[in-house]
């Protein structure tokens, strides 16, 4: 099932299939590792819910809930 | 011999600063980039015979034109040419520290690549292949454990080894599938034909970064050539737009996944293994789960505050003592051994009262900064910005805003210089503005004397406390602020938030101190210079010309009279051995005759040019509160918040009625007349929001881009900070404090 990196809960997995953000947003997005293929974990939010933090390749990134809008993941 | 220089690079939190002191040691300069304001760190290391210049370049994930750290980094890659990049790699997130490496080897640079923090990455269970990634990447790949030096020998060596006998990096052609592939190779030609910038660009790199829509390299190749740049551009169009019908990308995109796929590929082929599951939780991340908790963080954020000031305030006390101890010993001296006159008078008053001032305040900011390096260097500052984004938004600037705010002095203790300098990590043109135009609203390290005096002075019981609310003030005003320009002045949408939380590290002694040592040199480089020479300047605003002949007359006439009125107590005044205890009736006439000479010099104060300056002010600042010494005092500041110290110090000194007696300043300010505690407020306040440093207000306009910043950051800072001193003292006398 492929959804919106927003709407995954805390502490599940997916694979990302599409990265629909262009400029610097997207550049922003890709130079840290998140391009189709690559395997996600949401590790937390902030508490007040937003940003969200993510592990990925063993590091963990943080994202604004509307940046996460435009990366899809297809969740396990 | 001329030095060989080698650039250090890498992402940020890779241990590249580590590695830099590990090679340099103390042998650092620390200075700018030409042209602009971000900070460029050299070093020497010697090694046999030759001198190795080791330059630290600015931590970057990517070498685009994205942000002026990747810019600034690549400028020098090409420009000054180093003999190799030490590009250091975080063992244990090998695959996305790669992706700058390969940026590195396609602009065509000799790469080192030094694989740090491989202990880590082995506790982790990841084991690394370095023959078969050095085989693979085609550079020489060295093992290293930065906090240990471990490697740093072998890293020299290899890097001795290149330069001794030439060895040019070999290059890497990324295939970046077949419609971009085909249309690099179209372009390469017609740029080497050309010779498109490729006398510091390589041909295909310059291609590359057409393809990529690079800012930089698109404005160059458009000066340079305006017809093969369009017909450059035309390519890229063409592909673009075929790219967008058949996979909905673009070229960038492609050309990302297509790096990364290259890395994976490399990384599959024997160099990675590992043992767990990558993702698995290791100790940073059950402290992440404490530290950012939604209910516990904050409160532990709150601490760690609070903290930080209890350690500064407790540690420092010790040495501000000493050391207003032998200022005030040394004005003694100087007092008791010089001649009468204008030299004792400047010595005294213009250089050692300034000098102490200031300096009296370098064990508490060094303790501050102690502290934050170690806050910064553990990673608890990122958490501080995860967590505090959401409420950056709201008043329109970033999570990242926040660490600007912290080095201006959001942590008590900053400097609005580099806090402004830090905004340049901010890529939102407005947030930055925003943020730049408010951190000089926080509690920098010059204006911590001023609080610390007037804390001392009125409110010695609760000094944290009363510091910590200061805080608390100066971040609300800042925030407000903030808030006010984004929804008038600066204007519009919101950036990104993409940003690291590296793992939480232990700080090594050596880089906290190499670090905590740095911005306090900074500190007092700027007040052995810059106030010491205003201080001088001020004392001679506050000596001459001084009150005029028939006024110095009355006072003559004064003295005659009391002295004509008892002619024995003059007498034994006159004849009294050092010490020797007076008569009753001496000690009257002594008292009388002191009291003269108080006014006397104060009448001389309020004659100079700056007591004239701050009597006409008066008129206006006396609904704030302030006599005319707090405005001569107040218009020092401009040149340097400390120098309020300084003048205020100046001024009590020149008309205070015994200035052997070596009384502190904030004992002075709490007997003196016209203070109160409420008038400490209203000058806490006002200090905090008026005008920035002239320092400062030179820095905004560079870094906004024009005068017209720094002239609204004067004129907007002081009308609202003498607001809300006026509201401050008239709500306070009218509620009977």
């Amino acid at each position: 099932m492929r959804i919106p990196m927003r709407q995954m809960q805390d502490n599940q997995s997916g694979t990302i299939r599409a990265v629909r953000a262009d400029g610097e947003l997207g550049r922003r997005i890709r130079d840290m590792g998140l391009v189709p293929g690559t395997e996600i974990r949401i590790q937390g939010r902030a508490p007040l819910y937003d940003p969200v933090a993510l592990r990925v390749m063993g590091f963990t990134l943080t994202l604004r809930n509307n940046e996460a809008d435009f990366i899809e993941v297809e969740v396990d | 011999m001329s030095d060989t220089t080698l650039a250090l690079a890498g992402n940020p939190n890779s241990g590249k600063t580590t590695l830099f002191n590990a090679l340099t040691g103390a042998r650092q300069h620390v200075g700018n980039y030409p042209g602009v304001t971000v900070e460029k760190k050299e070093g020497i290391h010697v090694h046999e015979d030759r001198r190795f210049k080791i330059v630290d370049l600015p931590g970057t994930y990517s070498l685009t034109a994205y942000s002026l750290e990747e810019v600034v980094a690549r400028d020098f890659l090409v420009n000054e040419r180093p003999a190799a990049v030490i590009d250091i790699v975080d063992a244990a997130n090998l695959e996305r520290n790669l992706y700058l490496t390969l940026q590195f080897m396609e602009l065509g640079v000799p790469v080192i690549v030094a694989l740090n923090m491989i202990d880590v990455a082995q506790q982790r269970g990841i084991s690394i292949d370095t023959a078969v990634l050095s085989r693979l990447l085609k550079v020489p790949v060295v093992a290293t454990i930065a906090r240990r030096g471990e490697g740093k020998a072998e890293l020299i060596e290899v890097a001795e080894r290149i330069v001794g006998e030439g060895i040019r990096p070999q290059g890497l052609d990324i295939s970046y599938g077949e419609d971009i592939d085909h249309a690099l190779a179209e372009m390469e030609q017609a740029i080497i034909a050309a010779n498109l910038l490729t006398d510091v660009y390589p041909a295909r790199w310059v291609a590359l970064k057409y393809m990529e829509n690079d800012e930089q390299i698109l404005s160059l190749g458009r000066q340079a050539d305006a017809a093969l740049s369009a017909s450059l551009e035309a390519i890229v169009t063409r592909v673009t737009d075929h790219i967008k019908a058949t996979h909905d990308l673009y070229p960038e995109a492609v050309i990302a996944d297509h790096r990364y796929g290259f890395i994976k590929s490399i990384l599959q082929q024997g160099v990675l293994s590992v043992k767990h599951d990558r993702d698995r939780l290791y100790m940073s991340d059950r402290i992440d789960s404490v530290l950012t908790n939604r209910f516990a963080g904050p409160l532990i954020m709150l601490a760690v505050v609070w903290g930080l000031y209890q350690f500064t305030f407790t540690y420092s006390e010790l040495p501000v003592a000493w050391l207003e101890g032998f200022f005030g010993w040394l004005g003694g001296m100087a007092e008791a051994y010089l001649p009468d006159g204008l030299i004792k008078s400047l010595i005294v008053s213009g250089i050692i009262d300034g000098v102490g001032g200031v300096l009296g305040f370098v064990p508490l900011i060094m303790f501050m900064f102690l502290g934050i390096a170690f806050l910064e260097d553990s990673g608890y500052m990122a958490r501080v910005a995860f967590m505090l984004d959401r409420v950056f938004r709201v008043f329109g600037l970033h999570g990242s805003s926040v660490m600007a705010f912290i080095v201006s002095g959001g942590i008590a203790g900053g400097c609005a210089v580099p806090g402004v300098m830090a905004t340049r990590t901010l890529k939102s043109p407005r947030e930055r503005l925003a943020t730049l135009l408010t951190v000089p609203f926080m509690n920098c390290g010059a204006k911590l004397p001023v609080f610390a005096l007037l804390v001392a002075a009125f409110f010695a019981s609760h000094e944290a406390l009363v510091m910590f609310i200061i805080t608390l003030v100066s971040w609300a005003g800042a925030l407000l602020v903030a808030k006010l320009l984004r929804s008038t002045v600066v204007r519009g949408e919101s950036t990104p938030f993409v940003m690291e939380l590296p793992p939480y590290r232990l700080p090594t002694f050596k880089g906290l101190l190499i670090h905590t040592w740095e911005r306090t040199w900074q500190y007092v480089r700027k007040a052995g210079t810059i106030i010491l020479g205003i201080s001088i300047v001020l004392w001679a605003l506050m000596t001459f010309p001084g009150a005029p002949d028939a006024v110095k007359q009355q006072f003559d006439t004064d003295r005659q009279a009391v002295t004509v009125a008892s002619p024995a107590a003059a007498q034994e005044i006159e004849n009294a051995a050092e010490g020797a205890t007076l008569s009753a009736a001496a000690q009257t006439l002594q008292g009388k005759l002191d009291g003269i000479a108080a006014l006397e010099a104060e009448a001389d104060l309020r004659y100079s040019v700056a007591g004239r300056i701050g009597t006409a002010l008066e008129t206006l600042s006396h609904w704030a509160g302030f006599d005319w010494r707090t405005n001569i005092a107040l218009v020092g500041g401009f040149a340097a918040k400390e120098v309020v110290v300084s003048t205020l110090g100046t001024a009590y000194s020149l008309g205070a009625v015994d200035p052997e007696e070596a009384v502190s300043l904030s004992t002075k300010l709490a007997t003196a007349p016209g203070w109160r505690p409420l008038t400490a407020i209203s000058l806490i306040v006002f200090t905090m929001f008026y005008a920035p440093c002239f320092v400062s207000v030179v820095c905004i306009a560079r870094e906004a881009g024009g005068w017209k910043w720094g002239a609204f950051s004067m004129v907007f800072n002081t009308v609202l900070a003498f607001s809300l001193a006026v509201v401050v003292y008239q709500v306070g006398t009218l509620l009977g404090f």
